[in-house]
């Protein structure tokens, strides 16, 4: 019964998109004010049903209804509460649900939050969101229905995919779907913009938040996605360049370059087509991000769904929404006019190259990722493109990118100064090589071009950051939350840089077999083998092995990993053992019984790579700051005091 | 006009990009060509896995078509086209070559003596020579090889009834025999 309401539920709410893009944008289109408010009360139902519809999923979980045939696929009745619950949006069907319902949430924030917008222009934002949301709905009705049945119902569950029983992971793909499907706010306002052909560039302002917002919620669904794949997977990577990171990583450096481009249109009025095309472009991104992931066109490891039936719908849905985005550029954008122009290096023109540098990258990497796909398509063969392409792919552009952030947020607009800022950075220049040589003869054994030049770098840039909050030591509470919001994220972004070049130049990786009380010493730390034992969880069995670490005789830690059988079947699952400490990562991964008590495993020494995602993390703190900035409240305040 | 061509190209860029991708979903990205195919099978010699002493060579079945299948113990694709193999050996005359690769001749026996043995004669291939002339990335892998001693098709991956109705028998129909 509750999952047959949830389904209903999920039905009207399809009615509802569609009454909120067919008031919405007619409603704008006719000025009739009534259908304006019609697709606000549309948007707000939706919302109701879809949770709904999503509570009702839940609960057949919780209650363990194995009738339904997706309960049934993704969880049994050892699955503890919490994965239960977070393994509604653990399989393809769920997760799409979540994904519309997230999306609703956004159609209602921007009904609740965006009163300073005129009514048509928002009505007009509203109905672009509903005909995403009724795609996505359709989509769900049609091909992935989490409500199916089981005629005769299961008597026991299949279970999560062990590699998903994680907390890392319960929380990635909500995060994650929030900017994805954030990215559809500021596309709906860049449609709507061109569909009035609106000359005005006050949409730009309205429109940063919430890119903002979707922004740092990518980010913060990226870092989480690496981080669990670093401890999770067994393989000590964070990152490996797969088809389904690309996919979320596209969208990240559309929507950064579309943060930076969308200041230079809010302030000074410029790279308005460009903008919009930005816009369109991240989310464009995003949604052939879920093509790629969830129609199987690209075999990778997290090809969880592939069926072509729900590969085909999705492409046309990717037809009908980018296309016709794309067409009504085509028709409006040529009559955008561009005031004024800039100096070579002015504010402008470093944003300029930040946005060429940002999407070249994108490009870069979405070559790399359909390049396979291109010459299959073609007949020209069977390749795959590994991370040494991405690597230099993404090198390339991200090296000026960071040498010109050093100067580029100091630059003025319009006019070509650098002002005070100038002789601190370049005096900043030789300290932080200074600092780089440093910190390579103090923690490492050997000196690598790479790595000084990426230390260099990261310093130069974290020390460029915390220049303008020094000189203007004597006002810091006077200055906008978006000047610090700047600063934490370019910090970041040093921070970031810092931890790659730190663990991509000395990180040090040993397969080894070792038997009871035999050691291995890596950077000077011993590791001991100390056996292993059995281990009883709620569903699984495991082997835990067990390592004592040392250093000069000095004990370090304790380190244990496991190899898990999970009771549902599948291969064993690795849990690696890591011991954190600001300079490194100590990280001990199980591998195979060789027999006699010996065990293959896998010895990794990571320096520096906590700051990989902590200066992730510092990014999308920054992102959170600048959108508490006053500008976007004050708005909302006079909103408020003026009679409705 | 120039001007407003720059605000076309996105639209066409992304044009392009989606005819590529309603090929794609058509492509099977398992489906791996080997240029072995149309090419002349590899000679291939190795020692008898009942008896060592003997040899095993596809040499002594050219002018008739037979099949190659690699297997292994330690595969568990191959266990489970065993059946498929054995259908195949009872319900047609066509020869079966194995190529028992990197594999224990005692669990090969073993194997072979629990299962059921669809094979014409097995070749033990235990350092994986013959496996590289063929060009196999991983058991189970069957060919078919035409009387003429060329490769006709080769199938990666449990051999299933499906795929051999499918893609060996018209091929093998062609064959005349």
């Amino acid at each position: 019964m509750i999952p047959e309401l949830g389904h209903f539920a999920l039905v009207l709410a399809l009615l509802l998109a569609l009454g909120q893009s067919w008031f919405g944008l007619l409603g704008a289109a006719r000025g009739r004010v009534a259908w304006m408010r019609a697709a606000e009360t549309s948007v707000a139902g939706q919302w109701w049903l879809l949770l709904l519809s999503f509570a009702a999923l839940v609960w057949s979980f919780v209650r363990f209804d194995f009738s339904v045939a997706y309960v049934a696929n993704t969880s049994n009745s050892l699955l503890p509460l919490f994965y239960r619950i977070a393994a509604a949006w653990g399989g393809h069907e769920g997760s799409l649900l979540l994904w519309a319902l997230i999306l609703a949430s956004w159609s209602a924030a921007i009904v609740f939050f965006s009163r300073q917008m005129p009514l048509p222009f928002r009505s007009r934002v509203l109905g672009i969101l509903g005909l995403v949301s009724v795609g996505f709905i359709l989509f769900l009705l049609s091909t992935s229905n989490p409500f199916d049945r089981l005629m005769p119902a299961a008597p026991e569950g299949r279970d999560l995919n062990p590699l998903l029983q994680d907390f890392a992971l319960a929380v990635h793909p909500p995060t994650l779907y929030l900017g994805y499907v954030g990215l559809a706010v500021p596309f709906a306002f860049a449609c709507a913009t061109l569909l009035e052909g609106r000359q005005e560039v006050d949409w730009a302002r309205w429109a940063r938040p919430w890119t903002l917002v979707a922004w740092l919620c990518l980010t913060v669904g990226i870092t989480l996605g690496s981080w669990w794949a670093y401890y999770e997977l067994g393989w000590g990577g964070y990152w490996f360049w797969d088809p389904v990171e690309n996919a979320s990583f596209m969208p990240w450096l559309m929507a950064t370059a579309l943060v930076h481009s969308l200041a230079v249109t809010e302030k000074r009025g410029l790279f308005r087509s460009w903008t919009l095309l930005l816009a369109v472009s991240a989310f464009s991104l995003s949604l052939l991000g879920t093509f790629l992931v969830r129609s199987g066109v690209l075999v990778s490891v997290h090809a969880f769904a592939t069926d072509p039936s729900r590969g085909l719908f999705i492409l046309g849905f990717l037809v009908a929404v980018i296309g016709g985005a794309l067409t009504l550029y085509a028709w409006r954008a040529p009559a955008l006019q561009a005031p004024g122009g800039f100096a070579p290096t002015s504010r402008e023109a470093f944003l300029l190259f930040n946005n060429a540098l940002l999407v070249a990258a994108a490009g870069l990497i979405l070559v790399g990722t359909l390049y396979p796909l291109f010459m299959d398509a073609l007949g020209l063969g069977k390749i795959s493109v590994g991370p040494p392409y991405f690597g230099i792919a993404f090198l390339v552009p991200m090296v000026p990118l960071l040498l010109l952030m050093v100067f580029g947020m100091h630059a003025a607009w319009k006019y070509s100064r650098l002002g005070t800022a100038k002789r601190p950075l370049l005096m900043l220049l030789p300290l932080a090589l200074l600092a780089a040589v440093g910190l390579i003869l103090a923690g490492y054994d050997h000196f690598s071009l790479a790595a000084f030049a990426g230390f260099g770098v990261a310093l130069w840039l974290m020390g460029s950051s915390l220049v303008a909050p020094w000189q203007r030591r004597d006002r810091w509470r006077s200055l906008p939350a978006g000047f610090w919001g700047m600063t934490l994220a370019h910090f970041g972004v040093g921070l970031f840089t810092l931890g790659v070049t730190g663990v991509e130049s000395y990180r040090i990786e040993r397969d080894l077999s070792l038997a009871p009380g035999e050691s291995a010493t890596l950077m000077g730390y011993a590791f001991r083998f100390d056996g292993t034992r059995e281990v009883q969880g709620p569903n699984y069995a495991a082997v835990e092995g067990s390592f004592t670490v040392t250093r000069e005789g000095q004990p370090v830690t304790v380190l244990t990993s496991q190899k898990r059988l999970y009771a549902s079947g599948g291969n064993p699952m690795t849990e690696a053992g890591i011991h954190v400490s600001p300079r490194r990562d100590l990280f001990v991964a199980l591998g195979e019984d060789l027999g006699a008590g010996k065990w293959s495993m896998r010895l990794q020494y990571k320096p520096l790579i906590r700051y990989v995602w902590l200066g992730a993390l510092l990014m999308a703190l920054g992102g959170l700051l600048a959108t508490a900035d006053r500008r976007y409240r004050v708005q909302l305040r006079q909103e408020e005091g003026q009679p409705a | 006009m120039m001007r407003k061509l720059l605000f076309v190209l996105p639209g066409i860029a992304f044009i392009l990009l989606a005819a590529f991708l309603v090929q794609g979903l058509f492509l099977d990205p398992s489906r791996i060509p080997s240029p072995l195919i149309g090419a002349p099978a590899p000679q291939f010699a190795l020692p008898d896995l009942a008896d060592s002493s003997r040899q095993v060579s596809n040499r002594d079945w050219t002018g008739s078509p037979y099949l190659v299948n690699v297997w292994g113990t330690w595969c568990a694709g191959c266990r489970e086209e065993h059946e498929v193999l054995l259908d195949i050996a009872r319900d047609s005359d066509l020869p079966i070559l194995g190529i028992n690769w990197k594999d224990q001749r005692e669990l090969a026996l073993r194997w072979l003596a629990e299962l059921g043995n669809p094979y014409s004669a097995v070749g033990a291939d235990l350092e994986g020579r013959v496996a590289i002339d063929w060009g196999v990335y991983g058991a189970p892998e069957t060919f078919l090889v035409g009387a003429d001693g060329r490769v006709l098709w080769k199938h990666i991956g449990p051999l299933t009834l499906e795929a051999w109705r499918v893609d060996f028998l018209p091929r093998l129909a062609g064959q005349g025999s």
